[in-house]
């Protein structure tokens, strides 16, 4: 009669995992319309992160490549010779923030201006005969933000004749996008949080009605964690199910969107990360997400019930 | 077997269950717990498979001083022994084969094991024809001897009753009360809080009487001893 004890093993053995993936397998059935609506809280919570996800990502790409554009234009005075021009280009090298310097002379200067102004640009044609503009020297600093800094010390060189970087409008665009980065983190935790909450409190409607069943468990000399396995599972299965919409939805509305605005942009520099492999890392942060948010929000609810 | 010693028990609401409680119980014995409604049987009962801890005091049953077990250690103290309820606590989604083999799984025992031992204890109760059966699908009776084979199916020393027999009816009572003369010949231990007194001046045990939180009598071949 007292063979029992002996079969007690605190190691879990691979018949119990089974037992366990089975149990939560078909509590999520049982459970129908709770399922429904955990489901529903990660698929709903789930699509708002990942859409917000992708426009941050995009936002940050595009902020990225406008920061590697930053430039300052250094217009060389026309009194310089090809020695003082020389002389110029190594001063300017000599300055610590700057990474490189790039002579672009006057000729290539209205090349560029005609092929911007596109059609009305024929007229500047003219100017090939006695051209009005400056030789140029491009300079690059090793970051984007040292631009300023850079320009000033470059503007008090001899030879210089005017420096251009677009004062202003770096400053603001440093300091947008610092803000929407910033924003976007603390929206996405937000929205985060928010949903582990809402799941929490799903997945314990579901073992509140099922309290019953713990405490038998309990009395009949289950360990707390042989309880806790099945509704660690479901967690996770609810999670994982709960993130496939949003990531056919986002999968199927960014595949449209880049077609859309892709062609849209060429010949800028703005660019949209591409569908492969951006979507393939987004369906992985999302499933990984869910099956977190499940997780926990399983975890943290059975957890009550475990001190009968 | 069972011992308790000084045991007191105060509710923080303020409630004093058991005044001072001194008690010994051997291996094999089978003991009615009676006493008027509120008296403190409950608590009693409670304490000995660890739902309630005493204030102070100490319970020792197969050899675990229950006042200082560990939450840890309580799951381990409890399969080795058994719990009937009046309520029988089964598990409405499960058949009556899950529902006592749930008791087996939860220890990890081997398939083949779980079988067997199912079977017979199904066979000690007479519902062996009834195990694919839901519950719900029972009569009171039949679902307090699922319970009860769910309870012993473990080989437990000790079974704790607590009004088996409170939700049924005097046939299906007596029938209950057959399996555990049944289980207590075979050498468990029975402790079982009834308010039935035909049952207890019938199949004469011994009688703790249990009053004010106090012990009232400790009789062997007792009385039941109040009017129902």
């Amino acid at each position: 009669m007292r063979v029992m004890n002996k079969e007690v093993n605190t190691v879990m053995k691979i018949r119990t995992i089974g037992r366990h993936a089975r149990e939560s397998l078909k509590s999520i059935k049982r459970n129908g319309w709770m399922t429904f609506a955990s489901v529903g809280a990660v698929t709903v919570t789930l699509i708002l992160v990942g859409v917000f996800f992708v426009i941050m990502m995009n936002l940050n790409k595009v902020a990225d490549t406008i920061e590697e554009d930053v430039q300052i234009r250094v217009h060389i005075d026309v009194a310089a010779n090809k020695q003082d021009q020389d002389a110029l280009m190594a001063q300017i090298q000599a300055i610590p923030e700057v990474k490189s310097v790039k002579f672009s002379p006057k000729e290539q200067e209205l090349k560029d201006l005609v092929q911007s102004m596109g059609e009305e640009g024929k007229a500047f044609k003219l100017f090939e005969q006695d051209n009005p503009l400056n030789d140029v020297f491009i300079v690059k600093t090793k970051n984007p933000t040292d631009t300023m800094k850079a320009a000033k010390k470059v503007e008090k060189l001899h030879y210089v004749a005017k420096v251009k970087y677009g004062q202003d409008k770096v400053e603001k665009l440093f300091k947008f996008i610092k803000a929407s980065r910033n924003v976007g983190v603390v929206l996405i935790l937000g929205l985060f949080f928010t949903a582990i909450f809402l799941i929490s409190n799903t997945i314990k409607i579901t073992i509140i009605a099922r309290r019953r069943e713990i405490k038998i468990m309990r009395l009949v000399g289950a360990t707390n964690s042989f309880i806790r396995w099945p509704f660690f599972l479901e967690g996770l299965w609810l999670g994982i199910i709960g993130s496939i919409l949003p990531i056919i939805l986002i999968g199927i509305a960014y595949y449209r969107a880049y077609d859309y605005i892709s062609p849209k942009l060429v010949g800028t520099f703005i660019k949209i990360l591409p569908f492969d492999p951006f979507f393939y890392q987004v369906a992985g942060i999302l499933l990984l997400m869910g099956a977190f948010i499940g997780v926990w929000g399983s975890v943290m609810s059975v957890r009550k019930f475990l001190k009968v | 077997m069972i011992e308790m010693q000084e045991v007191y028990k105060k509710y923080p609401n303020g409630v004093s269950a058991i005044n001072g409680i001194d008690v010994r119980i051997n291996q094999g014995e089978f003991v009615y717990v009676v006493g008027p409604s509120g008296a403190g049987k409950s608590t009693f009962i409670k304490m000995m498979y660890r739902e309630e801890v005493p204030t102070s005091g100490t319970i020792t049953i197969n050899g675990a001083n229950l006042a200082k077990l560990k939450m840890s250690k309580v799951p381990l103290f409890r399969r080795n022994l058994g719990v009937v309820f009046q309520d029988f606590k089964l598990l409405p989604t499960l058949t009556v084969y899950e529902n006592v083999a749930f008791a087996l799984e939860v220890i990890e025992a081997q398939p083949k094991v779980i079988k067997k031992r199912v079977m017979e204890v199904m066979d000690l109760v007479g519902l062996k024809h009834k195990i694919k059966m839901l519950p719900s699908e029972l009569s009171g009776g039949e679902q307090q001897r699922i319970s009860i084979a769910r309870s012993i199916v473990n080989s437990p020393r000790l079974v704790i009753a607590d009004e088996p027999t409170g939700n049924l009816d005097p046939d299906t009572s007596w029938e209950i009360m057959k399996i555990f003369e049944e289980i207590n010949n075979r050498g468990t231990t029975v402790v079982m809080a009834t308010h039935n007194k035909e049952i207890v001046n019938t199949l004469k045990h011994r009688v703790i009487a249990i009053e004010g939180g106090r012990i009232a009598r400790d009789e062997q071949r007792g009385e039941y001893g109040y009017e129902n």
